[in-house]
C-alpha cells in the first residue's frame, strides 16, 4: 500500500487535557477517507496536528513519507466553515485567491495565472457567477463551496477537510461528493472529518474510527461493523476521561515531544 | 492661521491619524479593539521613563521607550491569557490599569521637577499636536509613512491572518513573524496616534474610523483607504478647532469628529446603514401587501372558476386595509401590469394570475411542509404560512417540492396550483 498519511503514537492535549491517546495508523493514497467518531472524539485535533496547527505531546505524523514542511505545497487544508468570521470584508474571489498564497509570493502581487486557477476552481464548485459576491451574503452551502474552491486553487495532492458536509443543503452535498470522486479519479487523496454515521458508509472508501483512542482504521467493509461502531459510539471510556481530567487539573506533563528520535524506523 | 508652520503641523497630524487608523482597522477586524487601548495606556510609563533616563528632547528616545513598553504590555497580555486562567478582557484591564497607574506616578514625579512642561509630556495624555516641534513632527511623519508602506507590503499576510489564521499556518506562511510585525506596527501606530489624540482617547482613533468605513464598503482595500480618509478628516477638524479657540485640546475634538463620522455612517450607509435597513423592511412590507392582494383575487377566481373583478370597496371589506394604502397598492400593481382596471373593478392579468398562483402555491406548500416535516397540527400552520409565502425563494420552493415529492394537495385538501406549461 502506498501511504499518504502516517500517524505514529500520537498523543495530543487541548488545554492540557489529552484528547488523543496514543493514536497510530496509516492511510492509503488515492482514496476518499473518513475520520469518523462522536463529538469530542478528537477528530479535528487529529487533523490540526497533521497540519502542524497543534503540537503533539508525543508521537509524530508524516505525509507522503516526509515531514509536513517538505511537502506543504502538496497538502491542502479546509478548516471548519464556522471557524472564521464570514462578515470579513472580502468577496468570493478574494477568498479563493488565498489558496494561491505561498511563503515565497507573500510580498508579490497576485498574478494572472493565479486568477485563472482561482476562476477554474470556482467553476468546479459552480460558484463562478458568485465571484464578486460578498462572502457575508452567501448561504452556508455556498460558504463551504468557497472554502473547497480555495482548497482546489492550491492544486495539492492531498486534501484534509474538516466537516465539509455540516450545514450544507442537499444540492451542495451532491456537488461536493461528485467533486470528491473526480478528485479521487485524478489520483488525489481526500481525508474528511465527519461526524454523521448515517452517511459515512456511503461517502468513504476507507474509515478511521476515533474516540479519543483509535478504535479501528481500514477499508470501510472491515471497519463498519456493529461491534466496532458500538465501541466508538458507545460512550467514552470512563477511566480514560477521568485520567484526562486528572492530568489537566494537576498539570502533569505528558511524555516529551521529541519521542520520534527514540523510535527505531523500519 | 495660514502660516506655513501651522500648515506643516496640520498636514503632519492628518498623516499621523490616517496611518494609525489603517493599522487599527486590522485590530478592529480581528475583534481585538481593546488591545490597542491597553497598549496606548501602557506606553505612558515607557515614554516618561525614556524622558527621565535619556534625552527628553529627542523623539527617538520617546519612540524607543514607547516601543519597549508597548511590546512588554502586549506580550504581558498574551502571557496572562495563556498561562493563567484569566479571561482576555480581564488580562487586558489588568495590564492597562497597572501600566497606566505606574505611568501617572512617574509623570507626577517628573512634574515636581518642573521639567515636563518643557518636554510637553502632558500632551501625551490628551494630545496637542500643535504643541509638537517641527523636528519632532518630521520624525513622527516618517514613522507614519513607514506604517503605511508596511501595511501595503504585508497586505496579503495581514489579510489572511485576520480572516483565517489556521489556514495561513497550514499553507506554511511564517505566522509567528507576521504576528510579530503586526504587533510592532500596532505599538508604533499607537505611538504615532497619541501625538494627535493622546493616550486616553487612542482607542477611538484605532477603531472608530474602521467601524465607520466598514459600513460603507465590503472591500478590505477600500475599507483601509476610507479609514485613513475618515481619520484624516477628523484630525483636520480637531486641529483647526483647537488652533482657533483658546485652550481647546486637539484629541477630544478629533475623537468627537470621529464619533460624528461613525454616527453618520451607521445611519446613512447604503445597505448596512440603519436607514437603508428600514427602507428594506418597508419595501418588504409593501411587497407583502401587493402579494396578498393578488392572492385574494386568485382565491376568488379559484372559488368562482372564472375571472373575477373586485372594486376597491369590496377589497376593503375583505381585508383590513385602509383605503388610502389600498389605492397605492392597486396603482403599483396596475403599473406593473399585474392588474387591469375594468368598469366593474380590478381583475388579474395573466401575469398577475401567475403571481397570485405562486403565492397561493407557496402558502400551501409551506403548510404541507410544516405538517409533514415538523409534525405540526393542521390548525396551527396558517399564520406561519402567511409570512413564509412572501419569503420563500424559487430555490427553496424547488427544494420543498423535491423533498415532498411533487405533492398534489395541501393539508386542508386544497390543490397545490403549479404553473401549467
Amino acid at each position: 500500500m502506498e501511504k499518504s498519511i502516517e500517524v505514529h503514537n500520537l498523543t495530543v492535549s487541548y488545554h492540557s487535557k489529552p484528547v488523543l491517546w496514543d493514536v497510530d495508523f496509516e492511510l492509503p493514497k488515492g482514496k476518499i477517507i473518513g475520520v469518523v467518531g462522536p463529538n469530542g472524539s478528537g477528530k479535528t485535533t487529529m487533523l490540526k496536528t497533521v497540519m502542524g496547527l497543534m503540537k503533539p505531546d508525543s508521537g509524530y505524523t508524516e505525509i507522503f513519507g516526509q515531514s509536513l514542511d517538505k511537502v506543504r505545497e502538496r497538502v491542502s487544508y479546509v478548516p471548519q466553515r464556522e471557524s472564521v468570521d464570514w462578515d470579513f470584508p472580502a468577496d468570493v474571489m478574494d477568498v479563493v485567491l488565498m489558496g494561491r498564497y505561498r511563503k515565497n509570493n507573500l510580498f508579490k502581487r497576485i498574478t494572472k495565472e493565479d486568477r485563472r486557477i482561482a476562476t477554474e476552481a470556482l467553476e468546479k464548485v459552480n460558484l463562478l457567477e458568485f465571484a464578486d459576491r460578498q462572502i457575508s451574503q452567501l448561504s452556508g452551502g455556498q460558504q463551504q463551496r468557497v472554502f473547497i474552491a480555495r482548497s482546489l486553487a492550491q492544486q495539492a495532492d492531498i486534501y484534509l477537510m474538516d466537516e465539509p458536509f455540516v450545514g450544507v443543503d442537499a444540492a451542495t452535498e451532491d456537488a461536493i461528493l461528485k467533486l470528491l470522486r473526480d478528485m479521487k479519479n485524478e489520483g488525489k487523496t481526500v481525508v474528511i472529518v465527519h461526524h454523521d454515521l448515517q452517511t459515512a458508509n456511503e461517502y468513504f472508501d476507507w474509515i478511521v474510527l476515533l474516540n479519543t483512542r483509535l478504535v479501528a482504521a481500514g477499508p470501510k467493509e472491515e471497519v463498519f461493523t456493529k461491534e466496532l461502531l458500538q465501541e466508538a459510539y458507545g460512550g467514552r471510556l470512563t477511566v480514560l476521561s477521568k485520567l484526562g481530567d486528572l492530568i489537566s487539573d494537576t498539570e502533569f506533563p505528558l511524555r516529551e515531544p521529541d519521542f520520534k528520535e527514540d523510535q527505531p524506523k523500519d | 492661521m495660514l502660516d506655513p508652520i501651522f500648515i506643516k503641523v496640520l498636514i503632519g497630524t492628518l498623516l499621523l491619524a490616517a496611518s494609525s487608523s489603517v493599522v487599527g482597522a486590522f485590530s478592529f477586524l480581528k475583534g481585538e479593539s481593546l488591545v490597542g487601548d491597553a497598549i496606548a495606556h501602557a506606553l505612558l510609563p515607557g515614554v516618561v521613563l525614556a524622558f527621565i533616563l535619556g534625552d527628553g528632547r529627542n523623539p527617538l528616545f520617546l519612540i524607543f521607550g514607547a516601543l519597549a513598553a508597548g511590546l512588554i504590555a502586549h506580550y504581558g497580555i498574551s502571557f496572562l491569557e495563556q498561562r493563567t486562567k484569566l479571561k482576555g478582557d480581564t488580562a487586558i484591564s489588568l495590564v492597562l490599569s497597572t501600566f497606566f497607574g505606574f505611568g501617572i506616578m512617574l509623570l507626577s514625579a517628573v512634574q515636581r521637577t518642573g521639567l515636563s512642561q518643557q518636554a510637553g509630556l502632558e500632551r501625551f495624555l490628551l494630545g496637542k499636536a500643535a504643541a509638537i516641534t517641527l523636528s519632532d513632527l518630521y520624525v513622527f511623519v516618517a514613522l507614519a509613512l513607514v506604517l503605511l508602506v508596511s501595511v501595503a507590503v504585508f497586505f496579503k499576510g495581514f489579510q489572511l491572518m485576520t480572516f483565517n489564521e489556521d489556514f495561513a499556518a497550514a499553507i506554511g506562511l511564517p505566522v509567528q513573524a507576521i504576528r510579530f510585525v503586526f504587533t510592532i506596527l500596532t505599538v508604533l501606530a499607537v505611538t504615532v496616534g497619541i501625538q494627535s489624540v493622546g493616550i486616553v482617547l487612542m482607542a477611538a482613533l484605532l477603531i472608530t474610523p474602521a467601524a465607520a468605513a466598514r459600513s460603507w464598503t465590503s472591500s478590505l482595500r477600500l475599507m483601509l483607504v476610507l479609514s485613513a480618509v475618515f481619520a484624516a478628516t477628523a484630525a483636520l477638524i480637531g486641529t483647526v478647532v483647537s488652533a482657533s479657540l483658546p485652550k481647546m485640546p486637539t484629541g477630544p475634538w478629533i475623537v468627537l469628529a470621529l464619533g460624528g463620522i461613525a454616527f453618520i455612517s451607521l445611519l446613512f450607509a447604503p445597505e448596512k446603514g440603519w436607514i437603508a435597513r428600514r427602507k428594506r423592511a418597508k419595501g418588504n412590507q409593501l411587497k407583502t401587501q401587493r402579494e396578498n392582494l393578488l392572492k385574494l383575487l386568485y382565491g376568488a377566481e379559484e372559488r368562482e372558476g372564472e375571472t373575477v373583478a373586485m372594486t376597491s370597496d369590496m377589497i376593503v371589506a375583505m381585508r383590513r386595509q385602509h383605503l388610502d394604502g389600498l389605492r397605492k397598492t392597486l396603482r403599483a400593481l396596475k403599473k406593473e401590469y399585474l392588474l387591469v382596471e375594468r368598469p366593474d373593478g380590478f381583475a388579474l392579468t395573466d401575469k398577475g394570475r401567475s403571481e397570485g398562483r405562486r403565492v397561493v402555491r407557496l402558502h400551501r406548500l409551506w403548510e404541507l411542509y410544516l405538517t409533514e416535516r415538523l409534525g405540526m397540527a393542521a390548525d396551527h400552520i396558517h399564520p406561519q404560512a402567511e409570512t413564509m409565502e412572501h419569503i420563500i425563494t424559487p430555490e427553496i420552493e424547488a427544494l420543498i417540492v423535491k423533498e415532498l415529492g411533487n405533492p398534489e394537495v395541501d393539508p386542508h385538501q386544497s390543490p397545490i396550483p403549479y404553473e401549467e406549461d
